[in-house]
């Protein structure tokens, strides 16, 4: 079968009572490539998965899933997806073995307990394959999990904060394990809320907020819209206005004050900006600096910036000079 | 093989290995009617009308109907801590046969209490209980008893999978040690008042009871009983029958409806 999207979406909506967790989201996953969903806690990345996986009906809406409808077609679907997650995961009253050849029997994998080795052995659980899962740590489950949701090759795989609480090491190997999976032509949506993973895996990445996709692009797209975050902190208060002319001048940005704090900070996008410049530029203008910084974008930045607003509120007045803005962005709740 | 069958029997095979990774708590809840075997007969039974040995004999199959009826608790356990594995959403999210996943714990339920009833009929024969009709009517009592089983576990599973919740599986469990209570497994109910002789009588356990104890031949059927006493191979068959054809379909409806 050939079709373009591995994962195709038009106007999914979901309302949990009075929640309304996904209000139209449409999502389109070229085949062979990794997505990347972002976004915080509460965005909707979660439901969204489950309503692409079948685990959910949508209220609204379409989508088709490795070529086929969702809804009406759940079992081909099923049978064309993998699926690793929060939730989606193994027994952990049965061993690493004893798991994936269960899961094995249920896809009607010709010899289980082969496949079963092979997978151990792909991801370094051979030696503890025989001990229950729950004994597992949380890098050695999470690779169970994998290895469980790729028994029979998915066209489609699904991971939900795959590496989310793993030490750096776990997640490297899981983040090469992906790799492969997309080498071999797999299409992988994947959600996370560390910008570095979507960074270091996704080919494109779909903003998601307030269930909606407010925003997609390739991750160097999204830095070069994000760009860095430029902010200085002042001896007093007076200062700030002097400040905020400078950071204004070099960025272009808007600076946000924190009055609390006697901080200004801006975004920038210009690549030539440099500390030095900056910590020069300041003191040029008499700001009694105390502290100054230009560092890569994170996750706040993304939403303040993509968004349009903070991503815990939604009357919030940052973005403007006036005084209202004392909002700073560093104790921002990422929480919707 | 139908795809059901065998989705059914990975999944049996899935209960029956963590009993056998974990076999604590099936252990424990096979000692339990042992307990009550030894304490009533001895304690109880020294109080009653009844010789002691007469009474362990006519005891021995009420407890293997009380404990059966335990399939409620166990089931609704097992579902409710079920539907808050992992595990199962990932069932959800594979070609796996709807059906498959309760009934594979009903059927494994039904092999672990098969085994964990050699015990107790052990220690029935040693305090004097025993199998006093034809072998034929003897397989027929513990065919019917494993039917009973069955029927209650669906029941069981269906209720937690509505309540999700191991605390209220626990809570009604522990109330569910009313229901031999009110009926014929541990007294006779010959001398209860009307009203209470009549629920008595009505209760599944009863019907089941009795005809064990008919087809063990270890009491005779009491006379001027409800209908499903009065004819208890009948009415044990339509109880059960009954249960598994309400429960069941319910069981595996609310299993695909998932969170």
């Amino acid at each position: 079968m050939t079709t373009t999207y591995g994962v195709l979406s038009e106007g999914l909506e979901k309302r949990f009572g009075e929640v309304n967790a996904l209000r139209g989201l449409d999502l389109a996953v070229a085949r062979g490539t990794v997505c990347g969903l972002l976004g915080p806690n509460g965005a909707g990345k979660t439901t969204a998965v489950r309503l692409l996986t079948t685990l959910v009906r949508p209220d609204a809406g379409s989508a088709r899933v490795a070529g086929h409808d969702l809804v009406r077609e759940a079992a081909a679907v099923r049978a064309r997806i993998g699926v690793t997650g929060q939730y989606a995961s193994v027994d952990g009253d049965l061993t690493g073995r004893e798991n994936l050849r269960l899961f094995a029997r249920l896809h009607r994998v010709r010899g289980p307990a082969g496949r079963a080795g092979e997978l151990l052995e792909r991801f370094g659980l051979t030696e503890a394959a025989d001990r229950r899962a729950a004994t597992y740590s949380g890098g050695m489950r999470r690779r169970l999990d994998l290895a469980a949701s790729l028994i029979r090759r998915p066209q489609v795989l699904f991971l939900d904060e795959p590496t989310t609480g793993l030490d750096p090491a776990s997640r490297t190997r899981i983040w090469q394990a992906v790799r492969e999976l997309k080498a071999d032509g797999t299409t992988v949506l994947l959600t996370t809320q560390y910008l570095e993973e979507a960074d270091q895996l996704a080919d494109d990445i779909a903003l998601v907020d307030r269930g909606r996709v407010a925003h997609t692009g390739s991750p160097a797209e999204l830095k070069a819209l994000i760009g860095s975050h430029a902010q200085a902190v002042v001896a007093d208060s007076d200062a700030l206005p002097r400040a905020a002319a400078v950071l204004d001048q070099l960025t272009g940005g808007k600076p946000v004050f924190d009055r609390e704090r006697n901080t200004v900070g801006a975004v920038t996008t210009d690549p030539t900006l440099t500390l030095p410049r900056l910590v020069r530029e300041l003191d040029a203008a008499g700001v009694p600096l105390l502290d100054a910084s230009l560092r890569p974008p994170t996750l706040d930045d993304v939403f303040l910036r993509l968004t349009g607003e903070p991503a815990e509120s939604t009357e919030n007045t940052e973005g403007t000079e006036s005084a209202e803005g004392t909002e700073s962005t560093e104790n921002k709740e990422l929480a919707v | 093989m139908s795809a059901l069958a065998y989705d059914g029997l990975a999944m049996t095979g899935r209960q029956l290995r963590r009993v056998r990774n974990s076999p604590g708590l099936a252990i424990l809840t096979q000692m339990m009617p042992i307990n009550m075997l030894l304490f009533f007969g001895y304690v109880f039974g020294s109080a009653l009308a009844m010789p002691g040995r007469e009474y362990r004999a006519f005891l021995v199959p009420g407890l293997l109907v009380a404990t059966a009826a335990g399939g409620l608790m166990t089931g609704m356990f097992q579902a409710a801590a079920d539907t808050h594995r992992g595990v199962m959403d990932r069932f959800r999210t594979m070609p796996v046969s709807r059906a498959a996943v309760p009934l594979g714990q009903a059927v494994a339920d039904l092999v672990v209490t098969a085994v964990g009833t050699v015990p107790l009929l052990l220690v029935g024969l040693a305090v004097g209980w025993r199998i006093e009709r034809s072998a034929v009517d003897a397989a027929g009592a513990v065919g019917l008893l494993l039917l009973f089983r069955f029927a209650c576990t669906c029941a069981g599973i269906f209720l937690g999978l509505l309540t999700r919740s191991e605390d209220a599986a626990g809570q009604l469990g522990a109330s569910s040690f009313v229901l031999p209570l009110l009926s014929n497994a541990y007294i006779p109910t010959g001398n209860l008042p009307g009203w209470l002789r009549t629920l008595a009588e009505w209760n599944p356990i009863s019907a089941v009871t009795t005809a064990l104890r008919d087809l063990f031949g270890n009491a005779s059927v009491p006379p001027h009983s409800a209908w499903p006493v009065a004819h208890p191979v009948a009415g044990a068959l339509a109880w059960s029958l009954a249960l598994v054809a309400v429960f069941l379909p319910l069981a595996v409806r609310r299993y695909n409806r998932g969170g």
